[in-house]
């Protein structure tokens, strides 16, 4: 079988799941959910071998040859990783979503379609080699994800969330294709590893650093990097399963694999050194401060997730610095993207578990406000040791194996300073200070999620549920990703050697050629050194900060929120789009007939005359020009002296009557201008129109009767001359040059010969050019059968019949 | 002549676009009208008044007019009327049903406002 089959087989079993949700009501739709996840690891499992010795595999199917798409799925170290995080959580948390979710009171076949078409968006976008493909499955997850956070869509607060997060994360998605696009133009090519094949001729174009930019976009607005993370917090709307999946460990880890991927291409440009180590540094520090300030336990893991998000970022933001270096694999540079990598696999277990541990916590008591929890401990004695491991994992304490990778942050974080290019020497030294600084907050929000919730003391008349500890099938999830955080404490190197290792051979493929090149053994002890006395530092001020924390949390009371980036969102989408795009178009789109033609018309005469300036196509001659008589000149003054009335006459009877005189004029016109036929119609046809009008008059309702002279106003007069003297003008210019003869004399020729009648006017009428006439009859006949309709047949106001 | 023609159709465009900007839905339509009388002049001018007989065959005359302007304008003339008749019907069906002939009260539905 096609590997690439296997990305689609989550969204293929969604397919069936209302049937098993409608059919099969005693069972839980998520043990049939299940099946598919727990496949697909099997079958990822299969390739682990292979990929940690160094090969990589490749499926294609052809999906648009013509325009060059296909599907592709390429698997090496990092979309295997991926893969695995993906199907494996997603296998945990269907597990635990057994149990969230009731069987009888929740649209159950909804929440699995939604999950599964998310499963398959997100191997989709790890596994793609073809960058139009991985775009399709890019947005694929926004859609599925603005779904599942508006799960319980009769909630305010779920919808907003659902559509803040997908106005941020497509806007970036659209930026993204656009920086796609760039590269494809650049390289020929839309597969990421001949990209990277040529990555060094790219790094010449003009555009390079334009498609660099807006490819980091989208990764920023995925991966909820400043100032693009406030769509997360607000996600916490979804059911605790999908945060728990979705916001913590797969789909904001997009944007990290991203990044990751294009890091071959992209990391010789110091542009995104600076922007993926900075920003993510900035995300981090940003984050870990404002998660101590929130209340609601899943608030606090959005931002903790967010910060832990920077640290991925910055960790391979300085990982590229690896390309500037002699001899990298010397230096202490290559531990930034192994530490990446490495982190990656760990927040996905000890963030998995909290979410989910908050979920329970939620279920158990009915609350998730902070402030009202308490003294849980010994109610819920699993929960309380799985938060324990989770939460001292994620604030870097020994014997979980948030340890190991905090120690490694800190030593790339380090080198930065040793760094001498791109003015790192200068500034450098503000990475492992901020590093710092940030790991502390980490360390006080993880305790403060974990005690403020499990212990001090019971609040029971505070909550809506009475306590118990949750039922064992919920319990299993978060405690099997528990024990992988000790697990992977203790044989580090394991994981390292079997997933790290390949992945960061995809990211760093000039330094090494196979993952056994890549030297690096995870130690838990590496002697006295400044990471470890950092580390010490970040354990004695974080505890002096945990234990103080009544007192200075009033600082958060210093930042008002009028000047928050949320604010500033709802500025965009309420002020901006709805009010100020709304009254913008309300002042030129009024309902007055007159304003748009207005508009219309003047545009049109702005256009021509100011073609026929610009094109210096203006020319007036006098040569081909008639011989002028008196008669001509008389009749031309009777015209305009009519046209004049018809225009001011006070009353509109006067109007009709000088209509009619012009009408008659332009018959006496035809008449001199030897045009018999035309002033033989023109005089029929104006008198019947004459009395059309005149009927129109009569039926005018009484009140209207009141006649007033049209007020003369000098934009309609304006725009009134601007039409005449464009007509005027093209009149001139294009009797001035005539480029070719008529075809007239043709007409004249053959018109006995070859039609066999004497009026040549007729004959082109119905013979020459009979195909005029036939649809001008139509015309007519329409436009009577239009009139007959208009009178006869109408809807009667109350019964609605014709 | 021409010359003369081509500012006699622009003041007839003229007129039209005036009466046609204005607010009552029968001057508008007198607007068309007068709009038509000045689209059919210019036709014939354009085609030119070269030639002194019209386009009638005759013995021993060889200067026609050009035939094919007349054969156009004969199809917008009728054309012209068609839409005119309509347009008649319906501002006078428009009447009846609004009890207005004052364009700037036909403004969409209230919801537009």
């Amino acid at each position: 079988m096609n590997q690439v089959l296997y990305i689609f087989i989550p969204l293929i079993a969604a397919l069936f799941m209302p049937f098993f949700f409608k059919k099969i009501r005693s069972i839980h739709t998520g043990w049939f959910v299940l099946i598919v996840p727990v496949v697909l690891v099997a079958f990822y499992t299969t390739y682990i071998p292979s990929i940690a010795a160094g090969e990589s595999f490749i499926g294609t199917i052809q999906w648009i040859p013509s325009l060059g798409i296909s599907f592709v799925s390429y698997l090496d170290g990092l979309s295997l990783l991926f893969s695995l995080l993906i199907t494996g959580i997603g296998a945990l948390v269907v597990l635990y979503s057994i149990f969230y979710l009731d069987r009888t009171k929740e649209q159950l076949h909804n929440f699995y379609i939604y999950l599964l078409m998310f499963m398959s968006a997100m191997l989709g976008v790890v596994q793609s080699d073809h960058m139009i493909t991985l775009y399709l499955f890019w947005e694929l997850t926004s859609v599925s994800s603005f779904l599942l956070i508006g799960y319980w869509y009769n909630r305010d607060q779920s919808r907003f969330g659902a559509l803040k997060s997908m106005m941020i994360t497509v806007a970036g998605g659209m930026l993204m294709l656009g920086g796609f696009v760039l590269l494809s133009i650049m390289g020929g090519t839309f597969s990421i590893r001949e990209l990277i094949g040529q990555a060094p001729e790219l790094a010449t174009n003009d555009t390079f650093i334009m498609a660099l930019i807006l490819i980091l976009l989208g990764a920023f607005t995925k991966s909820a990097q400043f100032p693009f993370y406030i769509w997360l917090p607000d996600a916490m709307e979804a059911p605790t399963p999908v945060s728990a999946y979705l916001h913590s460990a797969t789909m904001v880890k997009a944007g990290i694999y991203l990044v990751a991927r294009f890091t071959p291409i992209f990391a010789s440009s110091e542009v995104w050194i600076w922007l993926v180590s900075g920003i993510g540094l900035l995300t981090l520090m940003w984050g870990s401060f404002f998660a101590v300030k929130q209340t609601d336990l899943k608030a606090i893991l959005a931002f903790s997730t967010v910060s832990q998000l920077g640290l991925i970022m910055s960790l391979l933001g300085v990982g590229a610095i690896a390309y500037h270096v002699e001899g990298a694999e010397d230096t202490v540079f290559k531990y930034a993207a192994f530490a990446a990598i490495f982190h990656l696999i760990n927040h996905a277990t000890f963030k998995g578990s909290l979410f989910m541990i908050a979920g329970i916590v939620d279920h158990e008591t009915g609350t998730r406000d902070i402030r009202k929890l308490g003294g849980l401990m010994s109610i819920m004695p699993i929960s309380f040791t799985i938060a324990l491991i989770g939460g001292f994992s994620m604030a870097g304490v020994p014997l979980f194996n948030g340890f190991l990778s905090k120690e490694m942050f800190l030593t790339a974080m380090l080198a930065v300073k040793e760094f001498e290019l791109f003015e790192f020497s200068t500034w450098g030294v503000l990475f492992p200070i901020f590093a710092w600084i940030a790991s502390i907050f980490t360390f006080v929000y993880s305790f403060y999620f974990v005690f403020k919730t499990f212990s001090g003391k019971l609040k029971s008349d505070q909550l809506p549920h009475k306590p118990h500890e949750a039922p064992i099938g919920m319990l299993i999830s978060p405690a099997i990703l528990a024990v992988l955080v000790i697990v992977i404490f203790f044989i580090p190197n394991l994981i390292t050697d079997t997933f790290v290792k390949p992945a960061v051979t995809a990211i760093q493929p000039f330094l090494y050629n196979n993952p056994n090149e890549v030297d690096i053994h995870v130690a838990a002890w590496h002697g006295v050194n400044t990471e470890l006395l950092m580390t010490i530092g970040i354990f004695v001020i974080g505890l002096l900060l945990y234990f103080t924390l009544a007192k200075w949390q009033k600082v958060y009371k210093v930042f008002p929120a009028k000047f928050s980036l949320n604010r500033l969102y709802d500025f965009v989408i309420n002020v901006l789009f709805d009010s100020w795009m709304d009254s913008l178009s309300k002042s030129y789109m009024t309902g007055s007939n007159r304003r748009y033609l207005s508009y219309m018309f003047t545009a049109f005469a702005m256009l021509v005359i100011g073609t026929l300036f610009i094109k210096d196509a203006f020319v007036v001659s006098f040569e081909s020009a008639s011989p002028i008589h008196v008669y001509q000149i008389i009749l031309i003054i009777a015209l305009i002296i009519g046209t004049i009335t018809t225009v001011f006459a006070k009353s509109r009877i006067t109007s009709i009557v000088a209509l009619g005189a012009v009408g008659y004029t332009v018959s006496l016109f035809f008449v001199i201008f030897n045009a018999p036929d035309l002033a033989l119609t023109q005089l029929v046809i104006e008198t019947i129109s004459v009395a059309l009008f005149l009927l129109a008059f009569y039926h005018l309702p009484k009140f209207q009767k009141a006649e007033e002279r049209t007020r003369f106003k000098f934009g309609r007069a304006f725009v009134s001359i601007a039409v005449g003297v464009m007509v005027t003008l093209v009149a001139l210019s294009s009797h001035s040059q005539k480029l070719i003869p008529s075809i007239a004399d043709y007409y004249k020729d053959t018109v006995y010969s070859l039609a066999g009648g004497g009026n040549i006017v007729n004959v082109i009428l119905v013979d020459y050019r009979g195909f005029d006439t036939l649809f001008e009859i139509t015309v007519l006949a329409i436009a009577g059968m239009a009139i007959y309709g208009m009178i006869k047949l109408r809807m009667s106001k109350k019964g609605g019949k014709l | 002549m021409e010359i003369v023609m081509a500012f006699v159709c622009g003041f007839l465009f003229m007129a039209a676009m005036y009466l046609i900007l204005s607010r009552s839905l029968l001057r508008i339509i007198i607007g068309t009208g007068l709009l038509s009388h000045g689209a059919h002049l210019l036709i014939l001018t354009m085609g030119s008044f070269g030639g002194s007989a019209p386009p009638v065959l005759a013995d021993g005359v060889t200067d026609y007019v050009d035939p094919l302007p007349q054969a156009l304008i004969l199809t917008a003339i009728v054309i012209s009327f068609g839409v005119t008749a309509f347009f008649l019907v319906l501002a006078y069906r428009a009447y009846h049903e609004l009890k207005t002939d004052d364009m700037t009260l036909m403004k969409g539905s209230e919801h537009d406002e």
